[in-house]
C-alpha cells in the first residue's frame, strides 16, 4: 500500500510564463475544482514537495533556479510541465533568451499542453504524475533495502528495477 | 491502589489513542474548514495519509543535531501529555511542555535557513505570549482546588468553570495559539508562502516533519484536556459536559480560524498579555480575596 498518491503536495514555480497558466493552477484550488478533495497540497516549500509543477519556458535566468527547487524536492518526485511553454517553449520559443521547454532544464514526467492549460487538464496532469510517482517509488525501495542491487544498478541501469519486479512475483 | 492504577491505564490509553484522536481532530478540522469555504475537502483521514507518505519519503535533515532535537519535541510532548493523563502535577505538565516547545525552537535555530530563523523568533514571541496565562491557569486551580495534582482537581465539589470564568476566557485565548490557528498562526502558516514558505517547519522533511505531526496531534488532545479540567467535577454525568466543551472549544477555534486574517506579531504579544491580564489576573485576585 502506497500512501503517496492519497497525499501529494506541489510546489508551483512561473518559469518564464505569461501568469495565464498560473492563474489557471490557482483556479485548480478554488471551491469549483478543490483539489484537496484528492489530498492535493500547495506547499511553497520545495522540502515538503512531492510534485514540482512548472510553467513557462527556460531561460538563462531561471535555469538555475529550476535546478534547485528540483535538488531541493526529496525522492520519490515527479516534474509537471503545465502549457505550451513549458512543454516546449510555446510562443517564445524564438526568442534569444529562450533555451525551450523545461526539459532543457530537468527531466520533465508529465507534460500538460493547452495556452493556458485548463484546470481540468491540469487536475489530469497531476492524477497521471501520481502513477509516475508510485512507479519511481516502487523502484526507490530496492536500493534502500538492499545496498548490492544499488551498486548493480550503478552499473548496469535497470537491474533494480528487474529485481523489484522478480522479488514482487 | 486501584486510583494509581486507573492513572496508570489513563496514561497509557493517552499514549495510544492520542495520536489518533488528534488525527481525527485534524481531519475534521480540514474538512469543516473546506466546508466553510463551500469546497469538498480531503477525506477526514487525509492528516493520517499525510504522515504515512512523509514516512515513506526521503528524509533530507540540514545538520545533525536538527532530528535530535525534534526528537526531544515530540519525547517531552508525549511526557508532559503522561504526566497530565496520570493525573500528576499540572506544575510539572506546564513546564514539560515549555522544554518541549524549547526542544522545537532551537531545533529551528540550528539551521541558517533566514525562513526557519525567522519562524523561530516567532515562535519564541508566541511562547512569550501564552506562557503567562498558561501559569495563571494553575494558579488558578491551585487557588480553588488547593493542589496542583490534576487527580485531586478532577474530585473538586463544583463546577471549576463558575469560580474561574476569566481564567477559561484567557485559556481559550491563548489555545488559538497553541493550535495554530488564525490570527496567531505566525510561526508555521501554512498560507503564507509568500511571505515565510513555512517558517519554521521550512527546513524539515521526511520522517522528521512526520515526527513534528505527531507531536502536534498529541499536544493538541492534551491541550483539550485543560477545556475538560474546567467542566469536569465530581458529579457522574460532568464528564459528558467536559467532552462537550473540548468539543466545542476546538469548533470554535476552527470557525475563528476561519474568520481572520494573521495579525502582527506586536498585536499578538500585546492582545494576549491584556487579555491575560484583564480576565485572567482579575479572576486570580476574584480567588484570593472575595471567594
Amino acid at each position: 500500500m502506497s500512501y503517496i498518491k492519497k497525499s501529494p503536495w506541489l510546489v508551483h514555480y512561473d518559469g518564464s510564463s505569461c501568469n495565464g497558466c498560473d492563474i489557471e493552477v490557482l483556479a485548480c484550488l478554488t471551491p469549483l475544482y478543490d483539489v484537496e478533495r484528492f489530498g492535493i497540497v500547495n506547499t511553497g516549500n520545495p522540502k515538503h514537495a512531492d510534485i514540482f509543477l512548472v510553467t513557462g519556458g527556460v531561460n538563462n535566468q531561471n535555469l538555475p533556479v529550476v535546478r534547485q527547487i528540483y535538488e531541493q524536492i526529496p525522492d520519490p518526485k515527479v516534474v509537471i510541465a503545465v502549457g505550451a511553454c513549458a512543454c516546449t517553449g510555446g510562443v517564445f520559443h524564438d526568442c534569444y533568451n529562450m533555451i525551450g521547454g523545461m526539459d532543457k532544464a530537468i527531466p520533465v514526467d508529465v507534460y500538460v499542453p493547452g495556452c493556458a492549460a485548463r484546470p481540468e487538464a491540469i487536475i489530469d496532469g497531476v492524477v497521471k504524475g501520481l502513477a509516475v510517482l508510485e512507479e519511481k517509488q516502487k523502484a526507490l525501495a530496492v536500493p534502500v533495502r538492499d545496498s548490492r542491487a544499488l551498486r548493480e544498478s550503478e552499473l548496469e541501469p535497470g537491474v533494480a528495477i528487474n529485481q523489484s519486479q522478480e522479488a514482487g512475483k | 491502589m486501584s486510583e494509581m492504577v486507573i492513572n496508570i491505564i489513563s496514561g497509557i490509553a493517552y499514549l495510544i489513542l492520542a495520536p489518533v484522536m488528534g488525527g481525527l481532530l485534524a481531519g475534521i478540522d480540514r474538512k469543516i474548514s473546506a466546508r466553510m469555504q463551500r469546497r469538498v475537502g480531503p477525506p477526514v483521514l487525509q492528516p493520517f495519509y499525510d504522515v504515512f507518505k512523509l514516512l515513506e519519503k526521503q528524509t533530507v535533515a540540514v545538520n545533525e543535531t536538527q532530528s535530535f532535537y525534534i526528537f526531544g519535541f515530540l519525547l517531552f510532548v508525549i511526557l508532559s501529555g503522561l504526566f497530565f493523563f496520570a493525573g500528576g502535577d499540572m506544575l510539572l505538565v506546564i513546564f514539560t511542555l515549555t522544554l518541549a516547545s524549547v526542544c522545537f525552537i532551537v531545533a529551528a535555530f540550528s539551521s541558517n535557513s533566514p525562513y526557519s530563523q525567522i519562524g523561530a523568533e516567532r515562535e519564541l514571541v508566541q511562547t512569550m505570549s501564552y506562557e503567562p496565562m498558561l501559569l495563571l491557569v494553575a494558579m488558578g486551580f491551585y487557588l480553588h482546588c488547593g493542589t496542583f495534582s490534576i487527580e485531586g482537581i478532577l474530585q473538586s465539589s463544583r463546577m471549576n468553570f463558575i469560580y474561574m470564568p476569566g481564567i477559561f476566557i484567557g485559556l481559550s485565548y491563548i489555545l488559538l495559539i497553541k493550535f495554530r490557528k488564525s490570527p496567531f498562526d505566525l510561526s508555521a502558516s501554512h498560507e503564507a508562502h509568500q511571505e515565510l514558505i513555512q517558517g519554521i517547519l521550512t527546513e524539515y522533511s521526511g520522517r522528521t516533519l512526520a515526527m513534528i505531526e505527531v507531536a502536534h496531534w498529541y499536544e493538541n488532545v492534551f491541550l483539550l484536556g485543560f477545556v475538560y479540567l474546567f467542566f469536569a467535577w465530581s458529579a457522574p454525568w460532568s464528564p459528558v459536559l467536559g467532552l462537550l466543551m473540548c468539543a466545542l472549544a476546538y469548533f470554535g477555534d476552527i470557525v475563528v480560524d476561519n474568520c481572520c486574517s494573521r495579525v502582527k506579531w506586536e498585536h499578538m504579544l500585546a492582545s494576549t498579555w491584556l487579555v491575560t491580564l484583564v480576565a485572567g489576573f482579575a479572576n486570580i485576585v476574584f480567588l484570593m480575596y472575595v471567594k
